[in-house]
């Protein structure tokens, strides 16, 4: 009798768990969360996933969507590039979520990108990136090089009157694709190869004395010398800290970074870096009644007053919005349906203006570019007069200029323009 | 209260009785003219600043320094209720603590919410910074008179040019009137006047300054049309042997500091290595985590400084005893609990080590976060020594390079003179003829293990200031350190000394070549081949003992 109910009770238990299931997944949108909770990106991916969990939070407390809950399914690849793929799967075939909000390096972007296309899954990638690529499954909610790199550039060149350059960057795709674009850019500027040094080190890097002793020396040949750097990851901070030893100061020779923002500089001595320069789409000092919405609501949320917002939690943060009004476009969480409501869509962003899909599953977004403050929060110095529309493809690389994504008219995220041909992913 | 220079005292010393006899009403006419030049700061953007800042510059008040020196360091605010620019004592604090700009007087305290600071952009700090410049050559301190005579060389327009002629005439320190002669000459460049052209490149010629070097190339180059800027022979001969002999000593003095980051980063190896030379060299144990060790040292280090907030410096010091004990205990417990039982099996030392380092990373993780830890660095190891014009040398590299000396001479100190070295050695050499001579090896076993990674929390400290503390800080120094004990030759202190320095040495002259990456390739491979032709490294350990190993 005794042995009977034991053996009956967890066979119960399971049957039950697994109605449950059914009835959950009935009542539910599956929300996929793709982003490292261990190994060396945890420090940034952390914020990424809690910003999801926010927002899915702030729509359930509204009601939800099409009369259903949201549910998060969050998995963590481990900061291991190979192991995103299957985590990718593992959300799209097995869990079957409508959507997913994931990835930070360009490296797991890429190595996601074969399994959304090949399940025809919906991919929102929130970081800015080196561009070169528009997937039928992924809209890019983060920055493209004209949307960042180039603006930051054009400002130094004209506004500080700078003459030199220095790119510095971490060695991997990202900064040596922005670094390509860059150099051509410059080059179409009338800059010199002499003017131009370009470096990269390790991740993690910090032995940085010979690196900045060498920028030194490439700054005082008596022309206004800046740099653009690309360096990723925890590595900034030794940097920081050599450049301020070794008394380089803003005022002497500006560092523009695209990867530094207010969660970076959060455990950094930030006054001698005062007057560094970095370039964003949003700065949490940017003054804003949707950003002090946006500011409090994290605070509430992640239970402590001293947490920063950056831009990728603002690219989230646009990227989730744009998914629900699709939907309620749509009205049906089918990836193709979401996908035809995606162009055209707006929504708007933290700071005053409308963030809006263009075909080519980019978006608009505004350009600031901020100075430290000694107190790790950025103060805008130069913002662009409109939003900048996001191009998939560089117009300064030989490769890709004649190069056109549009996912509305020609259903192509590699359409050249000359030889009227669609190709695969990439052009090379 | 300003000092005007002794030539603009006297010009001025009418105006300030007439002020001393305005002060006596509430607010003379100057004060209010002040007052609204400087309520102009709130509105005007960058460009518009800056030019306030020259009028304020200019208008003589005593307490332009003060307010100007606010700005530069964003302790400048107005208040939101009426508008009113009070400076900030400190920017850190909430509530500020202001000062009235117009008297310097406390002026109580308000929310931080309740003011707005007063931006600067770079551009306008440069604005700022060299109006401060100008009051501070009159200072009574010569560091101060000479930061701000380097700092006034950088943009010589004529009033500036005024005001070093004039200071030349009182200044005493020989340092100052140095630098002040260097300016004075650099303007004389643009002199009609052949003669002065000349004296002042001769004055310029035994410098060593990049900007000096950079003025006179200009005088060699041509215009567009492809005549020379500069039309007279002897001037542009002279300029060139100037421009040669500066790039000279600049060469020979970059060949320096070569060596000097070459010092630096192999005085980082060498620390992280002693630990090891003492647990892998004398032991014989393959300890995965020794890098783990470092980063307690490192967590230590950001431990002691949150207990202490406010006292930087000392705690800094004080985390270095903590560290070793903190460590030291760490290495203790993992000798008698783990590697105890597997002496004589090197292998399965290295998997359970390796294992213990996977545990103190995640448990680093769980207390801490993976988040990286700030660990502030002190005023004393900030900055940089200035030797001259073309070299200076960063505080906290030249105190990492001593702490390793000194860290060095200590160990050896302690295994040569001492009787827990003694021992250590006897066990090392020979096991059992040291039991037999009634030595507890079990616990010499112990008491090495312990200080070797007490060591390795040493260097954690060491590292604290170098690099990210962070849960990783281990992983990234392991095999350096294997490398330079392998390098210098297992169980010799002497051999990690010259191998970790010679790898430090090597690594940062090849790097401006190679760059980073290709850099360390490139000593990699080279220690692959030495190796290779010297199995056991620099200094082999001669003698039985080392054949049992």
């Amino acid at each position: 009798m005794k042995r009977n109910t034991l053996i009956v009770s967890p066979c119960l238990l399971i049957a039950a768990m697994a109605f449950a299931n059914l009835a959950a997944a009935q009542d539910t949108i599956k929300i996929g969360v793709l982003h490292s909770l261990s190994g060396t990106m945890a420090i940034s991916e952390t914020t990424l996933k809690d910003t999801i969990l926010m927002m899915i939070d702030a729509q359930n407390k509204k009601g939800g969507l099409l009369g259903k809950k949201l549910e998060a399914v969050v998995v963590d690849p481990a900061s291991d590039w190979p192991l995103f793929a299957e985590k990718a799967a593992q959300l799209l075939e097995k869990d079957k979520v409508a959507v997913v909000f994931g990835c930070w390096t360009s490296v797991s972007r890429k190595s996601v990108l074969p399994v959304f296309e090949k399940d025809d899954g919906l991919l929102f990638y929130p970081v800015q990136y080196e561009g070169e690529e528009s997937s039928k499954n992924v809209i890019y909610t983060g920055a493209a090089p004209n949307q960042q790199a180039i603006p930051a550039v054009d400002y130094l060149m004209k506004e500080v009157g700078v003459k030199r350059w220095v790119l510095e960057g971490t060695d991997y795709v990202y900064p040596r694709t922005t670094n390509k674009i860059l150099e051509a850019y410059l080059h179409l500027k009338g800059v010199k190869d002499e003017d131009i040094s370009i470096n990269y080190t390790p991740f993690g890097y910090s032995d940085w004395q010979s690196r900045v002793a060498a920028i030194k020396r490439f700054g005082s040949a008596g022309k206004k010398t800046a740099v653009v750097s690309t360096i990723n990851g925890d590595a900034n901070v030794p940097f920081y800290k050599e450049l301020g030893n070794q008394k380089i100061s803003a005022e002497d020779i500006p560092v523009v970074a695209f990867s530094v923002g207010e969660e970076e500089l959060s455990g950094v001595d930030t006054k001698p870096l005062v007057g560094h320069l970095a370039a964003w789409n949003y700065f949490e000092s940017i003054n804003t009644p949707a950003n002090k919405a946006f500011i409090d609501q994290w605070h509430a949320f992640i239970k402590n007053p001293k947490r920063t917002t950056n831009d990728p939690m603002e690219a989230h943060y646009i990227g989730f919005n744009l998914w629900v009004k699709a939907v309620q476009k749509a009205q049906s969480t089918n990836v193709e349906k979401v996908l035809a409501a995606l162009p055209g869509l707006e929504t708007p962003n933290l700071t005053g203006g409308v963030a809006k899909v263009l075909p080519n599953h980019h978006i608009t977004k505004p350009v600031y570019i901020g100075e430290v403050r000694a107190d790790g929060q950025f103060s805008v110095v130069w913002k662009s007069p409109a939003e900048v529309p996001g191009d998939a493809w560089s117009d300064y690389l030989p490769g890709s200029k004649d190069i056109e994504a549009d996912w509305v008219t020609l259903k192509c995220g590699n359409y050249n323009k000359v030889t009227k041909k669609c190709s695969g992913q990439n052009y090379k | 209260m300003i000092r005007f220079p002794r030539g603009g005292q006297r010009f001025f010393g009418p105006l300030l009785l007439l002020g001393a006899l305005f002060a006596a009403h509430a607010q003379s006419p100057k004060d209010a003219n002040f007052l609204s030049t400087l309520g102009e700061l709130r509105e005007a953007t960058y460009s518009g600043k800056a030019g306030i800042v020259e009028r304020l510059g200019q208008s003589g008040h005593p307490s332009v320094r003060a307010v100007l020196t606010a700005l530069l360091e964003e302790r400048l605010y107005y208040r939101n209720s009426d508008q009113k620019v009070f400076i900030a004592k400190s920017a850190d604090s909430d509530p500020l603590n202001l000062i009235d700009p117009l008297s310097l007087k406390n002026s109580g305290s308000a929310p931080a919410a309740n003011l707005t600071q007063i931006g600067t952009n770079n551009a306008l700090r440069r604005v700022v910074r060299m109006a401060v410049a100008r009051f501070g050559l009159s200072s009574p301190s010569a560091s101060v008179r000479l930061d701000a005579a380097r700092e006034m060389l950088k943009s010589l327009d004529d009033p500036t040019v005024a005001l070093l002629r004039e200071r030349l005439g009182v200044e005493r320190n020989s340092s100052v009137r140095k630098e002040i002669a260097t300016g004075l000459a650099l303007a004389a460049l643009d002199s009609p006047d052949t003669k002065t052209r000349l004296a002042a490149i001769s004055t310029l010629k035994g410098g060593l300054s990049q900007d000096v070097r950079n003025r006179l190339a200009l005088l060699l180059d041509k215009s567009s049309d492809g005549a020379f800027i500069e039309k007279d022979e002897n001037v542009r001969r002279a300029a060139a042997s100037a421009v040669a002999a500066i790039d000279r000593w600049r060469t020979f003095y970059s060949g320096f500091q070569t060596l000097f980051f070459g010092l630096s980063l192999g005085s980082v190896l060498v620390l992280i290595a002693i630990g090891l030379a003492i647990t892998f060299g004398v032991m014989g144990v393959i300890n995965m985590a020794h890098g783990e060790l470092m980063m307690l040292g490192a967590y230590t280090t950001y431990a002691v400084q949150l207990a202490m907030p406010g006292h930087t410096g000392i705690s800094i010091l004080l985390a270095i005893p903590a560290a070793f004990i903190v460590s030291g205990l760490t290495g203790i417990a993992m000798e008698r609990t783990i590697i105890r039982h597997l002496y004589g099996r090197p292998l399965e030392t290295l998997l359970a080590t390796f294992g213990v380092s996977l545990i103190l990373q995640q448990s680093v993780r769980s207390i801490f976060t993976a988040l990286n830890r700030s660990v502030i660095t002190p005023d004393w190891m900030s900055g940089s020594l200035r030797l001259n014009d073309a070299i200076e040398i960063t505080y906290n590299r030249l105190y990492v390079v001593i702490f390793t000396l000194l860290v060095f001479s200590l160990i050896l100190a302690v295994l040569k003179r001492t009787r827990v070295g003694l021992d250590i050695r006897a066990v090392s050499q020979n096991r059992a003829m040291a039991k037999a001579m009634g030595i507890r090896t079990d616990w010499v076993d112990a008491m090495t293990f312990g200080l070797g990674s007490g060591i390795a929390g040493v260097a954690g400290v060491a590292l604290s200031q170098l690099t990210n503390v962070g849960p990783n800080l281990g992983q990234s120094y392991i095999i350096d350190s294997f490398m330079v004990v392998v390098f210098g030759g297992v169980g010799n202190l002497w051999g990690s000394l010259i191998g970790g320095m010679s790898m430090g040495i090597v690594n940062e002259l090849l790097e401006p070549y190679a760059g980073a990456v290709l850099a360390k390739i490139f000593v990699l491979v080279a220690l692959i081949l030495f190796i290779q032709a010297r199995p056991r490294g620099l200094f082999p350990q001669a003698g039985r003992a080392a054949e049992d190993k």
